[in-house]
């Protein structure tokens, strides 16, 4: 009937459906087996970060116990060993986001520095004061600040394409916005809040027939779904390792080469530079020209492993079993009264962030009890304040999915949430 | 679902408060208003005063926030009416040295805020019980910043 291989149930031929099989994958994550305070951990927090399969973990460890050597710098077999390392996960990561120029790949420490280096560096060179800037009101903290940062000293002027109340993009006034003004187009792919996944690829034609430069925040897609860039036809692409089963601390813009060739590098020194005497210097090839001083190449070589492990489940599969999850927590959490969920309600639209506001619990305090549970959920504005600000609340609570998250998870956010208003001396229905 | 005991955190003296606010409510004078901020979530207080002679006599905590922040306020417009701005001092000192860990004086007197004990081994929830105090402190230095510019000598 079904075969299987780690992780992955091959469903009948027929249905050339695959599915990810939680209960293998759960194996491969040490830190599931912890108890929270008796319980075991329902981890539902993936959208800040994800937990790690053990292979990650143990390639960091493995490196270091193995190959440790400074890359790009000596010619010995350790040193040799860690470089070609470093350079294959470029190669790899260029095939994964849909084969693009390898050479377009710029290792950070993660999303926020790779949208800072488009923001500092591009717009250094392209902008002046009246050109427009087209963001929108569900971008994380990490897309807005460095362009209002390049708006306050260039003189250019931020626009932003405003949310529906269902938590969609208003497509019109986007349209309304485009202009000759507009020279950079910056949007996320999926809100971390909502979970709206944007129609990026209409963005980003609908940018280039104005000769708009378009930035993908990647932070919630990239880990997702399968991301072409190529057929996207993105100037720039941000993502981080940490998010997608990876290390903490590297991060990924993806750049068009010819644009990367004429940006000045935002960090100078050691490793990216060609010839240096006491007073002056010239640049590296890109993408080095970008990856001054010592690069996290331990980490670099784990995320590889985690690139391997996602590819080994395949992002389609991913993809569908986040959106079974997600329509199972819509349709349980819609039988709660008092309580808003944000985000489209049309699952095609949707990634596996369900965020909601329960108006008789305090997100702090639902938090706060959720984990004498076990659950590990997040309360707060998410960096992105303009957004709550947009729905009138403080804060919110969002649980978000990854591959090792299942119906049992689900039905125990539910079971805290009752038991959270029983707590409160709330009636539950 | 096994559950951890949440009791040492949201005692039902704290619920009691949560529920009925005890500061929400109109002065007929106010001398000073101020607004504290929690930036982790995004929480809210409003405090107004009215002053009579260095004490405070009367204040209004309007907290929009979680159970905690929302009783920590309550219990201080329970207990810091009539006090001066010494003891309000005071007693803000020893509540802050309470969320870190140290016991209080064993002659002062904080009304419900001992129920808040718990709230210390909660490292996040830490800031959501001091913000009305804070607030309040910010208050009341903001004040004697605008007296001393008009009488240099102020009541204790
Ligand atoms: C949509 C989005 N953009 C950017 C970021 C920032 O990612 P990082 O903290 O890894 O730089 C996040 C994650 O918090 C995110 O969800």
């Amino acid at each position: 009937m079904t075969t299987k291989t780690d992780g992955v149930i091959q469903m009948p031929a027929e249905t050339g459906k695959q599915v990810l099989n939680v209960d293998i994958i759960r194996n491969d994550f040490p830190i599931l087996n912890r108890k929270i305070h008796g319980n075991r951990i329902v981890y539902l927090d993936s959208a800040a970060t994800t937990q790690k399969p053990a292979c990650v973990i143990n390639a960091l460890s493995f490196f270091y116990r193995t190959s440790n050597a400074n890359i790009h710098r000596g010619a010995y077999t350790l040193s040799e060993e860690s470089s070609s390392a470093y350079e294959n996960l470029r190669e790899k990561i260029a095939r994964f986001i849909g084969g693009v120029d390898q050479r377009g790949i710029v290792f950070t420490r993660n999303t926020t520095e790779s949208l800072n280096l488009v923001a500092r560096s591009w717009s250094k060179a392209n902008i002046k004061a009246g050109d427009e800037i087209i963001l929108t009101e569900m971008e994380h903290h990490s897309n807005l600040v460095p362009w209002i940062m390049i708006a306050q000293e260039t003189g250019a002027v931020l626009k932003h394409i405003p949310v529906t109340e269902d938590g969609y993009l208003d497509m019109d006034i986007f349209y309304k916005l485009l202009s000759e003004r507009t020279k950079v187009v910056s949007v996320t792919m999926v809100s971390n809040v909502l979970g709206t996944i944007n129609p990026v690829s209409e963005i980003i034609k609908a940018a280039h027939s104005y000769n708009a430069v378009t930035v993908l925040d990647g932070a919630q897609g990239v880990p997702h779904t399968k991301v072409d860039a190529k057929e996207l036809d993105c100037d720039f692409l941000a993502f981080s390792a940490h998010k997608m089963l990876g290390p903490t601390g590297i991060g990924v813009l993806y750049g068009k080469p010819e644009l990367l060739e004429k940006m000045e590098p935002v960090l100078t020194g050691g490793g990216m530079i060609q010839e240096v005497t006491l007073n002056s210097a010239t640049w590296a090839e890109i993408p080095w020209k970008f990856e001054a001083g010592t690069p996290n190449y331990a980490d670099v070589i784990a995320f590889s492993s985690a690139i391997d492990y996602l590819e080994k489940l395949s992002m389609d599969a991913i993809r569908i079993h986040e959106k079974e999850l997600t329509a199972y927590t819509l349709e349980r959490l819609e039988t709660f009264p008092d309580l808003t969920v944000y985000g489209p309600r049309d699952i095609e639209h949707r990634a596996g962030v369900v965020a909601f506001y329960d108006k008789l619990i305090h997100p702090h305090d639902l938090s706060t009890i959720l984990d004498s549970y076990g659950i590990a959920i997040r309360a707060g504005h998410h960096c992105a304040q303009p957004l709550m600000r947009r729905y009138n609340i403080p804060a919110n609570v969002r649980a978000s999915f990854y591959i090792y998250n299942d119906k049992a998870d689900v039905d125990a956010l539910i079971e805290g949430l009752k038991k959270a208003r029983e707590y409160f001396q709330y009636e539950t229905s | 679902m096994k559950q951890v005991k949440l009791d040492d955190l949201y005692r039902d003296t704290i619920l009691d408060h949560y529920k009925n606010p005890r500061g929400r409510k109109e002065l007929d004078r106010i001398d000073a208003e101020h607004k504290g901020y929690n930036p982790l979530c995004g929480d809210q207080v409003t405090i107004k005063a009215k002053f009579t002679n260095g004490y405070l006599e009367d204040v209004a905590v309007d907290s929009q926030g979680c159970a905690i922040s929302v009783a920590s306020g309550s219990m201080l417009a329970e207990l810091l009416p009539g006090k001066s701005l010494k003891e309000i001092q005071q007693i803000t000192e020893a509540f802050r040295e309470m969320m870190h860990g140290k016991k209080l004086p064993d002659d002062m007197d904080i009304g419900d805020l001992d129920a808040l004990e718990g709230v210390k081994k909660y490292h996040s929830r830490i800031k959501c019980a001091l913000i009305p105090w804070i607030t309040l402190n910010d208050l009341i230095k903001a004040r004697q910043e605008k007296e001393t510019l008009v009488s240099p000598s102020l009541p204790e």
